[in-house]
C-alpha cells in the first residue's frame, strides 16, 4: 500500500534523444518528477540499481530489449519486473502500444490505474513524434518538389521562350496528359536538360 | 480515454481474424538469421502456397518482443529460440504466456567465438593448438582465466542472446566442461547476434555464442576465432522452433497442419545442397537477414573460416533442417533445456515442471500433419551414440533429471533443490 501512495519513480530508455525528452516532458507535466532519461543502454544496470525505477519505459525497436531481460534475470534490483502490461485483458491499450513502439517493464504489485496513465502518456507522445517525423518528411519532399519544379520552368523558359505561367501551364498539361505528377516531369525536364546541355 | 492520434510508425495491426479455422493468411515474427531458413524458404519458394496459406514474415530485432508480440496476439506464430516456449510454460520471464512449438527449425547453426587477443592468449599460455578441439579450447581458456585472476585482471565479458537460449546454455556448457564457472570466472551479459561483431572488435566483449552468419563475420574480419560449434557441444540440441499459442492451434488444427506440412517440405529442400544457392541468395535479401551472400553459402555449407588466416573447418552437418527427424518436437530435449535450466539456478526441479516442460513440445500436431516420427522413444536417453554425444560424455536420463544435474561438477543449483521430484 505505501508503494502505491508514494511518487513513482520512471526510467525512459531511447535511443532517439528527441522524443525521449518529449516523453520526459510529458511525464513532468503529469505531475512526475522522478524522471530519468537515458539514451543508451551503456550502463544501464548501474542506472537501474541507483534509481531503482517503478517503471521502465523502452522503446520496442531498440534491440537492447534483451539485455534487459537479461539484466531481471541477474538482478533482484526491479523486483519480479513484468513486461508492459500490469492489465492484460486491456487488449486496446496493448495494441496501442505495440503499434506506437512502447514497451515497458512494470514493478509487480502496482495499481494498474497509475501505470495505465504513464503508458497512455508514453504511447500518445510516441504517436505524436512519429506524425511529427511524418510531417517533417512531408514538408522537406513537398519543398523538395517546389525546387524542382521551378528549375524546369526555368529551363523551359529558357529553352523555348516561354512566359513563366505558360512553363507552368505546360508542365501541367503534360503532367495530366501521362497521369504523372508535376514534380515527376519536372525532374524529367531537369534530367534531359542536363543531358542535351 | 486515450485517443489515438496520427498513424503509428510501427504499423502492424491486428492479424485479422477469421472464425473458426482455415486462416489462410498466417503472420510469422522472425529475427533474422540463418536458423531462420526454413521459415523463409516455405514463404518464399512456394511450399506455403502449396498448402493454401500465405506466410506473411514480419522481421524483428529482439526475442523480447517476438514474445510480446506473439502472446499479445500481433503474430501467429514465430520462429523461436527453442528454449523460449519451456520458459513460457514454467511461468519464467518477464512475460510469460502460455506457448507450444509442434515443429524445429532443425538443428545445429550456432558456434562460440573468442576475440583474436584472448585466443593468442590461449597460444601463449598453453601453447593451444589451431586444430584443437571445443573441449581444449575451453580447458586452455581455463587456464588463461587463472592467469588472469593471478594477475588481478577484469574478468573477460562474454555475450549471449537471450537469458532463454541454446546459446546461454551452450556457452555455459562449453565452459564448464573446461572446469570454468561461468557465473563467477566470467562475466555473461547479452548482446544483440547483429552487434557482436562490431562488439568484439571494440573489445566490449571477449566472446560471444551466437547464430550463424555472425560468428563468420567477426571471423572473416579478423576480430575473432571460433573455438566451439554447437556440434561439438551436442549435436542434437534443437536450435529455434515454430512458436504458438495453444489456444490458437486448438482454433486452428487445420492450419496447423497444413503449415507443418508445408515447413516439413521447406526443411527437405533446404537440406538438398543444390538449393543452397538459391536459399542464400534469397537469405542475403534486405528483407530477410541482409549479409553478404557469399558468406551464407559458406555457412549453409558448414564451410568454416576459423580466423582471417585461412585456418578453415568444414562441419557437414552445421546446419540440419530436416533429416533424421531434426523437425521433430521432442519431449526428451525440451526436458534436457529443463535440466539446464535446473542446473544454471533458472528453474526448480519440481514434478509441475517436468510437466510443464515436456508440455512445451507438441509431437502429438507434428505426427497428425505427416503421420510420421522417428521410432525411437520421446523420453529416451540423449547421447548414447557417437552422433549424439555430449562433449564430456555424460549421458542424459529425462526421467532422471534430479541425478544427472547432481553429476554436473560446475553448477549453480544446490544439491538439495535436486533431491526427488523423479518420474
Amino acid at each position: 500500500m505505501k508503494i502505491s501512495h508514494s511518487e513513482l519513480t520512471i526510467l525512459v530508455i531511447d535511443e532517439n534523444a528527441i522524443r525521449a525528452s518529449i516523453i520526459e516532458e510529458g511525464l513532468r507535466e503529469a505531475g512526475h518528477s522522478n524522471v530519468t532519461v537515458i539514451n543508451e543502454v551503456n550502463g544501464v544496470a548501474r542506472i537501474i540499481e541507483t534509481t531503482k525505477p517503478d517503471v521502465i519505459v523502452i522503446d520496442i525497436e531498440n534491440p537492447n530489449r534483451d539485455m534487459m531481460e537479461h539484466l531481471f534475470q541477474l538482478t533482484r534490483t526491479v523486483s519480479r519486473p513484468i513486461a508492459m502490461f500490469v492489465d492484460r485483458s486491456d487488449t486496446a491499450q496493448i495494441e496501442a502500444a505495440m503499434e506506437a513502439g512502447v514497451s515497458a517493464y512494470v514493478v509487480d504489485g502496482l495499481k494498474k490505474e497509475r501505470v495505465k496513465s504513464i503508458l497512455d502518456m508514453a504511447v500518445s507522445r510516441f504517436n505524436a513524434f512519429s506524425r511529427l517525423q511524418r510531417e517533417l518528411a512531408e514538408a522537406k519532399s513537398a519543398l523538395e518538389e517546389r525546387k524542382v519544379i521551378e528549375r524546369a520552368k526555368g529551363i523551359l523558359m529558357k529553352m523555348r521562350g516561354l512566359s513563366e505561367e505558360d512553363a507552368f501551364a505546360l508542365l501541367r498539361q503534360t503532367a495530366m496528359n501521362e497521369k504523372k505528377k508535376m514534380s515527376e516531369i519536372a525532374q524529367s525536364v531537369v534530367t534531359a536538360a542536363g543531358l542535351l546541355m | 480515454m486515450m485517443s489515438k492520434i496520427g498513424q503509428p510508425n510501427t504499423k502492424l495491426p491486428m492479424p485479422s481474424i477469421s472464425a473458426g479455422d482455415g486462416q489462410k493468411v498466417v503472420r510469422a515474427g522472425f529475427i533474422p538469421l540463418v536458423d531462420a531458413s526454413v521459415l523463409i524458404a516455405a514463404a518464399e519458394f512456394g511450399f506455403a502456397a502449396r498448402e493454401g496459406l500465405t506466410l506473411d514474415l514480419v522481421k524483428d530485432v529482439s526475442w523480447a518482443n517476438v514474445r510480446d508480440r506473439l502472446a499479445f496476439r500481433q503474430f501467429d506464430i514465430a520462429h523461436m529460440l527453442s528454449p523460449m516456449p519451456i520458459a513460457s510454460m514454467l511461468g519464467l520471464g518477464s512475460n510469460p504466456s502460455p506457448t507450444i512449438t509442434p515443429f524445429s527449425l532443425g538443428r545445429g547453426g550456432n558456434a562460440i567465438t573468442l576475440s583474436t587477443r584472448l585466443f593468442e592468449r590461449m597460444r601463449d599460455i598453453d601453447g593451444v593448438s589451431e586444430k584443437a578441439s571445443a573441449l581444449e579450447n575451453a580447458q586452455s581458456l581455463a587456464k588463461v582465466l587463472r592467469d588472469m585472476k593471478a594477475r588481478g585482471e577484469a574478468l573477460p565479458m562474454f555475450g549471449v542472446t537471450y537469458p532463454f537460449s541454446s546459446h546461454n546454455y551452450e556457452f555455459r556448457y562449453w565452459l564448464a566442461a573446461g572446469g570454468i564457472n561461468p557465473d563467477r570466472d566470467v562475466k555473461l551479459v547479452v548482446v544483440p547476434p547483429p552487434l557482436t561483431s562490431d562488439a568484439l572488435a571494440a573489445g566490449a566483449i571477449d566472446g560471444f555464442c551466437v547464430g550463424a552468419p555472425w560468428n563468420m563475420i567477426a571471423s572473416e574480419r579478423g576480430v575473432g576465432r571460433i573455438v566451439a560449434a554447437k556440434q561439438d557441444i551436442w549435436p542434437s540440441a534443437p536450435e529455434k522452433v515454430i512458436g504458438m499459442r495453444p489456444e490458437w492451434a486448438d482454433s486452428h488444427t487445420d492450419t496447423v497442419s497444413r503449415l507443418i506440412v508445408a515447413l516439413d517440405a521447406a526443411a527437405r529442400w533446404c537440406d538438398l545442397p543444390e538449393n543452397h544457392d538459391a536459399l542464400a541468395e534469397a537469405l542475403a535479401d534486405p528483407r530477410f537477414i541482409a549479409a553478404p551472400v557469399h558468406i551464407i553459402r559458406h555457412v549453409l555449407a558448414g564451410e568454416f573460416s576459423l580466423d582471417a588466416k585461412g585456418n578453415r573447418r568444414i562441419i557437414p552437418d552445421y546446419f540440419k533442417f530436416h533429416r533424421e527427424f531434426a523437425n521433430y518436437p521432442k519431449p526428451g530435449h525440451a526436458l534436457w533445456i529443463y535440466s539446464q535450466m535446473i542446473r544454471w539456478g533458472q528453474a526448480e526441479l519440481s514434478e509441475q515442471g517436468l510437466k510443464s516442460a515436456a508440455s512445451a513440445y507438441r509431437p502429438n500436431l507434428y505426427r497428425a500433419a505427416l503421420g510420421t516420427g522417428p521410432d525411437h522413444a520421446d523420453l529416451g536417453s540423449e547421447g548414447m551414440n557417437v552422433s549424439d554425444r555430449f562433449m564430456d560424455g555424460h549421458v542424459f536420463d529425462p526421467t532422471k533429471i534430479g541425478e544427472y544435474v547432481a553429476k554436473f561438477a560446475v553448477r549453480t543449483s544446490p544439491p538439495e533443490r535436486l533431491n526427488s521430484h523423479e518420474t
